[in-house]
């Protein structure tokens, strides 16, 4: 065999080998979730067992999983609108009339995320009392938009940057306002960029559980809370808690699926012109 | 329709003046092209009339107001941009017809408006089209298209013809100067390529490091450059510079002598030069003759060929005089001299140049008759 083509087999061997070992974890959760209690906590891993569907009627009997779903629906759409709405004339701004401050207030902002979240969390959480914002969506709706945002305006910016100069100078001098600039230029433009920031926004608020198990309890808690529910100190329960992890997972999972192929235009945007 | 004055404009980036206190005059419906080496401010100055970058100090007006402050489309201007900067999202038809839209005029309009404009340049069968499907040639004409459109009281073009190859650059040429004819518009075009200059203006400004180094009609430019920037940057292939020493001023014109001791008389004035000073002598390649050995005679420089680049119809031959100096000539398709031929070269100096050590050129003692063939503003409809 060539060596050109036994180097490509061993990487797609290799390739494959850090693919499974990195999905095993999960494909382990599924099948466990499968599992009685007895066979979950058994010594011997054990591949083959009798499926049960026990495990989600327990999970769905303790707590109503639909409407941790919903919440985690609303706040992480809710916060990745509420943060586009920001990071777009942000990112423009940046993007095609920067200043001398421009690259350090980037910087900047992204050093925020350096800062480590329990550090904010009491004087969060006061002002959130005083506010009336525990436990709601809009809360949660507006600690994720900010957490995200950083990440949100720098992917934006790199986008942005992307889109020829001259385009948005034309359209200044068919007299196009900023507003429509933006409009009519600038995002139909820059759809696959911000679809892919959008969907990266939506998983990072998705999977997001400091905030959430500390600023809500029950009306506005997300599906990260409701795993949380599961790790209770009256015991493990492995396979109940793998049920109640394949169904927060879910969702997000199909979503993901189904705009993987934004999701890659997006991130190889402007590789191939 | 518009005239434009610029007054003492200024362009400050930082510390760096890129234009300095300049001043021109551009006259209703004249084909104005402002040309130089890159980084000379000619696009800088450009925007700056179109509204895309900041004037720092000076007065801009058009049509005797001033404009300084108005944004891009209140200034009444269409522009043509080197990467054509479609809207590539947009169908031929939206692309032309966004600035309308923009405006407000009604659907019937903007499609009879985007019609017309499409006919005179022959984009009819491409409306439905995105620009991505689009040849080079094509985009072109879309972006020119665009420009009519808005039926703009000034065109500027900034090097609208680079991204394309040599042929559709003929061929584009004579399309935006048939357009300048039929609009009646006031057109201003910048560019590096002095051919487009030569072949397009009625009045070049040759720009050189932020300032403005001369304005004139081609034929102006070329059989009186004001300075050596001037005399090197027109014409095709460049001016030859031979270092001389001045050797008598008179009536008649002023004589100068090679470093070999040739002699050549040029019908410039004096200029309060006194014999002995140091000058350029510029000829033009074409200005140039190879004489046959038989004629040759004392006043003639002995050299040796290096290249010869035949294009059938002319060649050109560099050529080792005086030492080192290498001469370029101008000739006839016909020539048979070949590499290393020992070839003599004679200079007439009523066709030669003279400058002064600090690049100013000596005045001519009388104009050249093709320089003011140009000089009357074109009439509109006289040569369309």
């Amino acid at each position: 065999m060539p060596t050109s083509q036994r180097h490509k087999l061993m990487m797609t061997l290799l390739g494959w080998v850090v693919a499974f070992l990195v999905f095993f974890p999960v494909l382990w959760m599924f099948l466990t979730s499968f599992k009685t209690e007895l066979d979950a906590v058994s010594g011997t891993p054990n591949l083959f067992f009798e499926p049960t569907l026990e495990n989600y009627a327990a999970v769905q009997e303790r707590a109503d999983y639909f409407r941790f779903a919903m919440n985690s629906i609303i706040i992480s759409f809710g916060s990745t609108i509420l943060a586009l709405l920001f990071a777009v004339p942000a990112a423009y701004a940046m993007a095609f009339f920067p200043g001398k401050r421009t690259r350090g207030t980037l910087l900047w902002m992204l050093s925020t995320k350096m800062l480590p979240p329990v550090g904010v969390l009491v004087p969060v959480y006061l002002i959130f009392r005083d506010l009336r914002l525990l436990d709601s969506h809009m809360g949660l709706v507006i600690v994720f938009a900010l957490m995200n945002l950083p990440i949100i305006v720098w992917m934006l910016f790199t986008f942005f940057k992307e889109v020829p100069k001259d385009i948005l100078e034309a359209g200044r001098m068919d007299g196009a306002s900023p507003r429509q600039e933006l409009r009519f230029i600038l995002i139909p433009l820059s759809v696959p960029g911000i679809a892919s920031t959008g969907l990266l926004s939506v998983i990072l608020a998705w999977n997001e559980a400091f905030w959430s198990l500390n600023l809500t309890t029950v009306a506005a808690a997300p599906l990260t809370v409701f795993i949380a529910s599961f790790s209770s100190p009256e015991g493990l329960f492995w396979a109940k808690l793998s049920a109640a992890s394949t169904m927060a997972i879910a969702p997000i999972l199909i979503f993901g699926w189904l705009s993987q192929k934004q999701l890659v235009r997006g991130l190889t945007f402007g590789a191939v012109k | 329709m518009a005239t434009l004055t610029l007054r003492n404009i200024k362009k400050v980036y930082g510390d760096v003046e890129v234009i300095q206190d300049l001043s021109l005059d551009i006259e209703d419906r004249e084909f104005v092209v402002l040309v130089g080496p890159s980084g000379c401010g000619k696009s800088t100055l450009l925007r700056m009339i179109a509204g895309l970058e900041e004037i720092s100090a000076g007065d801009l007006s058009i049509d005797g107001e001033r404009v300084n402050e108005l944004p891009p489309d209140r200034r009444g201007l269409a522009m043509v941009f080197q990467s054509y900067a479609l809207y590539p999202h947009m169908t031929v038809a939206d692309n032309m017809a966004f600035a309308l839209r923009l405006a407000g005029v009604s659907r019937e309009e903007r499609m009879a408006k985007v019609g017309e404009a499409a006919k005179i340049l022959h984009l009819e069968p491409l409306l439905d089209r995105k620009p991505r499907a689009l040849s080079g040639g094509q985009r072109q004409r879309v972006a020119i298209g665009r420009a009519i459109v808005r039926e703009p009281r000034v065109f500027l073009f900034d090097e609208p013809l680079s991204n394309l190859d040599a042929a559709l650059r003929v061929q584009m040429r004579i399309e935006i100067a048939r357009l300048h004819n039929s609009l009646d518009a006031t057109m201003i075009y910048v560019t590096h390529d002095q051919v487009e200059a030569m072949t397009m203006a009625d009045k070049i400004v040759v720009m050189n490091a932020g300032h403005i180094e001369q304005v004139g009609s081609p034929l102006d430019l070329y059989h009186h450059p004001e300075s050596l920037f001037v005399a090197g940057f027109i014409g095709s292939p460049k001016m030859n510079f031979i270092e001389a020493k001045i050797v008598s001023v008179g009536g008649d014109g002023t004589t100068v002598a090679l470093s070999d001791g040739t002699e050549v008389t040029v019908p410039v004035s004096g200029g309060g030069l006194s014999p002995g000073d140091a000058v350029t002598l510029g000829v033009r390649p074409e200005d140039l003759n190879a004489v046959v050995e038989d004629q040759a005679t004392g006043a003639d420089l002995a050299g040796r060929v290096v290249v010869a680049e035949r294009l059938g119809g002319e060649t050109f031959l560099y050529t080792e005089v005086l030492g080192d100096q290498t001469l370029n000539l101008k000739g006839p398709g016909a020539m048979t001299y070949r590499v290393n031929d020992a070839i003599r070269l004679r200079i007439d100096g009523a066709t030669c140049h003279l400058f002064r050590d600090d690049g100013k050129a000596l005045p001519r003692l009388a104009r050249n008759p093709m320089a003011d063939l140009d000089a009357e503003p074109a009439v509109p409809g006289a040569a369309g």
